[in-house]
């Protein structure tokens, strides 16, 4: 029995431990993602494709016309990002919208050139969508604010181009060049962006991309980011534009922590159903050697229920020993693996392992040993109750 | 003086042992009354349907024909917690082996039945068996495991146990039938004492004639009936 209580400890320990592993990395993953692309993105027009036939008569039109919807399709960008900004604070949920122009341009910087991608924005908008403020870690947001040619560089693409902040930078787009002077760097920890996106101000953007009015998207901030798939359907319907939902964007990487954490949760698992067998062996064995007592028992006048309770309380003794330990034993790992240093840069960046602390972790972890135990017990107990005393007293007697 | 009522009445039990081409008439309508502070024993040859008698009255069997009656209530058609009730209230069982819990010791195996029947305080059941072992003479052994003590002396623990809930019937299957003489003698003797203290039935199933002729009633066993009565 020793084995069995020492595999549900280490199986709803384990259990936790990597259920607050990935839930903790995706959770901060999901920050990661929000402070830097916003809970929703209004991007594309919608543009109602109908054809028409005119049912013209010989003498030209007859006023008669049949529209057929043909599905959705969309126009790039938000051509009226000012409209389209105030109809979007008036749901409640919005904490914040902030428009953005976006292309493609080659910077030059210390001899070296590199491809990137300006982001122009309203910062005092941008820092109410984004984590922006707190992802600076060279310069300060200030300077980028009191420079009209200020630009913000991700600390990978600061570093192949050679420069610091204060340096000078050049971007070529639409055949236009610009000077700019480097503000602050930042990090998000999400590689693919630090490498290549880059902020300057919203008019720069527009003189260097030739786009006097519009915009390539909206991002918007909301009250609870979790909600945005809901609210995203409505409010298509209503901007007339696709507003698209951070669950929507990242579908893919949710979906891979998805998979890991079910996979782990399985994994670990096995563990306490192997627990399980055990357990259930041992006692289908001690029901066996214990026949003799059984009968003795019942002939004493305990009742088959009672016969059952004897095993099923091995059994529920078990549990609650092996679940209470492993909680303990999950919680005292848990808590030592926040403190093992690990570099993690790429889909963010942390210095640390990262975990969640979730009353559900320990509550599912739980009841899988206590369905598993006390099916284990369940059965040998059945078993016991089943033990004829008359059978077994006068086999015994011979 | 002990009340005059039957402790327990049996009329027309019959059993069959084994099922459809292979079964066998074991007991053919057997008729029973025991009354308080007497011993009987049942004798005859093996295979005659003793035990099988025995083990339908002490309600772990079902018979195929015939009424039990125990304390006054049937326990034909009763439920099997009905039953097990009547058993641990009514019924005191002593086997050829002892059948003692071996993890428990000599009070604790005494306390058992007391234990299930939950009328008592643990500190009284402890008292009660203490009262009991001293009784069978092994005052100085409760605290023993079963494992620590001889067989004459395991025996008699299960015999304190049998008396545990004052039980109106003590039925007893060969129980000194793994014993030495001296060890059968005590045994025997402390059954048929107490029962007559306490105003008990006792029904032994033995193949010691000896022992048999001493209880107050012998009854005779051949092919699952009492062939006659002898009283002793």
């Amino acid at each position: 029995m020793a084995m069995t209580l020492s595999g549900i400890v280490f199986g709803v320990g384990f259990f936790i431990i990597t259920q607050a592993q990935t839930s903790g990395f995706e959770r901060f993953f999901i920050r990661t993602i929000l402070g830097v692309n916003g809970a929703m993105r209004i991007q594309d027009k919608l543009q109602d494709t109908m054809r028409s036939m005119d049912a013209a008569g010989p003498n030209g039109g007859s006023g008669f016309q049949v529209k057929v919807t043909d599905g959705k399709k969309y126009i790039s960008g938000v051509p009226y990002p000012q409209e389209i900004s105030n109809a979007a604070k008036k749901f409640n949920e919005v904490l914040g919208v902030s428009e953005v122009v976006q292309g493609s341009a080659r910077i030059f910087g210390n001899f070296r050139e590199m491809d990137c991608k300006p982001y122009g924005i309203r910062l005092e908008d941008h820092v109410g969508v984004s984590d922006l403020s707190n992802q600076i870690v060279l310069g300060e947001l200030k300077d980028f604010r009191q420079k009209r040619f200020g630009v913000l560089l991700g600390r990978p693409l600061a570093k192949k181009l050679g420069v610091s902040v204060e340096d000078p930078i050049t971007l070529q787009a639409s055949g236009a060049t610009m000077p700019f002077r480097v503000s602050a760097i930042y990090e998000t920890g999400i590689e693919q962006i630090d490498r290549a996106r880059i902020f300057i101000h919203l008019p720069a953007a527009r003189s260097l991309f030739k786009r006097p009015y519009g915009a390539s998207f909206i991002q918007i901030n909301l009250t609870d980011p979790y909600r945005a798939k809901d609210i995203s359907p409505h409010m298509t319907e209503v901007l007339q534009h696709h507003v698209a939902s951070w669950q929507e964007r990242e579908r893919s990487w949710l979906e891979v922590f998805k998979v890991l954490k079910i996979s782990a949760g399985v994994t670990v698992s096995i563990i306490i159903f192997i627990s399980g067998l055990g357990m259930f062996s041992t006692l289908a064995i001690t029901v066996m050697e214990k026949t003799k007592d059984i009968a003795i028992l019942r002939s004493i006048g305990y009742t088959q229920s009672d016969i059952s309770q004897i095993f099923l309380l091995q059994g529920l003794t078990v549990l609650v020993v092996g679940v209470i330990a492993g909680w303990i034993f999950a919680a005292s790992v848990t808590l030592g693996v926040t403190k093992i240093p690990i570099r993690i840069r790429g889909i963010f960046s942390t210095d640390s392992f990262v975990v969640e602390w979730s009353i559900w972790h320990y509550i599912v972890s739980g009841l899988i040993a206590g369905v598993v135990v006390l099916l284990a017990s369940w059965f040998p107990a059945r078993r016991a109750a089943k033990v004829e005393p008359a059978d077994i007293i006068r086999g015994t007697g011979g | 003086m002990p009340s005059l009522k039957p402790t327990l009445q049996a009329k027309g039990i019959q059993k069959f042992l084994g099922s459809d081409l292979n079964s066998v008439h074991v007991l053919r309508g057997v008729d029973l009354e025991l009354m308080p502070g007497h011993s009987y024993s049942i004798v005859g040859p093996s295979g005659c349907g003793k035990s099988t008698l025995l083990y339908l009255l002490g309600l772990l069997d079902r018979q195929n024909e015939g009424e039990i009656v125990i304390g006054g209530r049937s326990a034909t058609h009763a439920s099997e917690v009905e039953r097990t009730e009547i058993r641990n209230m009514h019924i005191g069982f002593v086997f050829q082996f002892h059948f003692l819990l071996a993890e428990f010791t000599a009070a604790e195996n005494v306390m058992l039945p007391m234990s299930k029947l939950g009328k008592r305080s643990p500190e009284e059941m402890r008292e009660i068996a203490f009262q009991l072992l001293s009784e069978v003479g092994l005052g100085n052994k409760v605290n023993r495991l079963a494992t620590q003590l001889s067989g004459g002396e395991q025996q008699r623990v299960a015999v304190a146990r049998a008396l545990a809930n004052q039980p109106s019937i003590i039925l007893a299957d060969e129980p000194t039938g793994n014993l030495d003489v001296n060890n059968s003698n005590v045994v025997f003797e402390l059954l048929c004492r107490l029962a007559r203290q306490h105003g008990q039935s006792v029904l032994m199933v033995t193949h010691n004639p000896d022992l048999a002729k001493r209880t107050d009633f012998v009854l005779p066993m051949k092919d699952g009936l009492f062939v006659e009565d002898e009283k002793s």
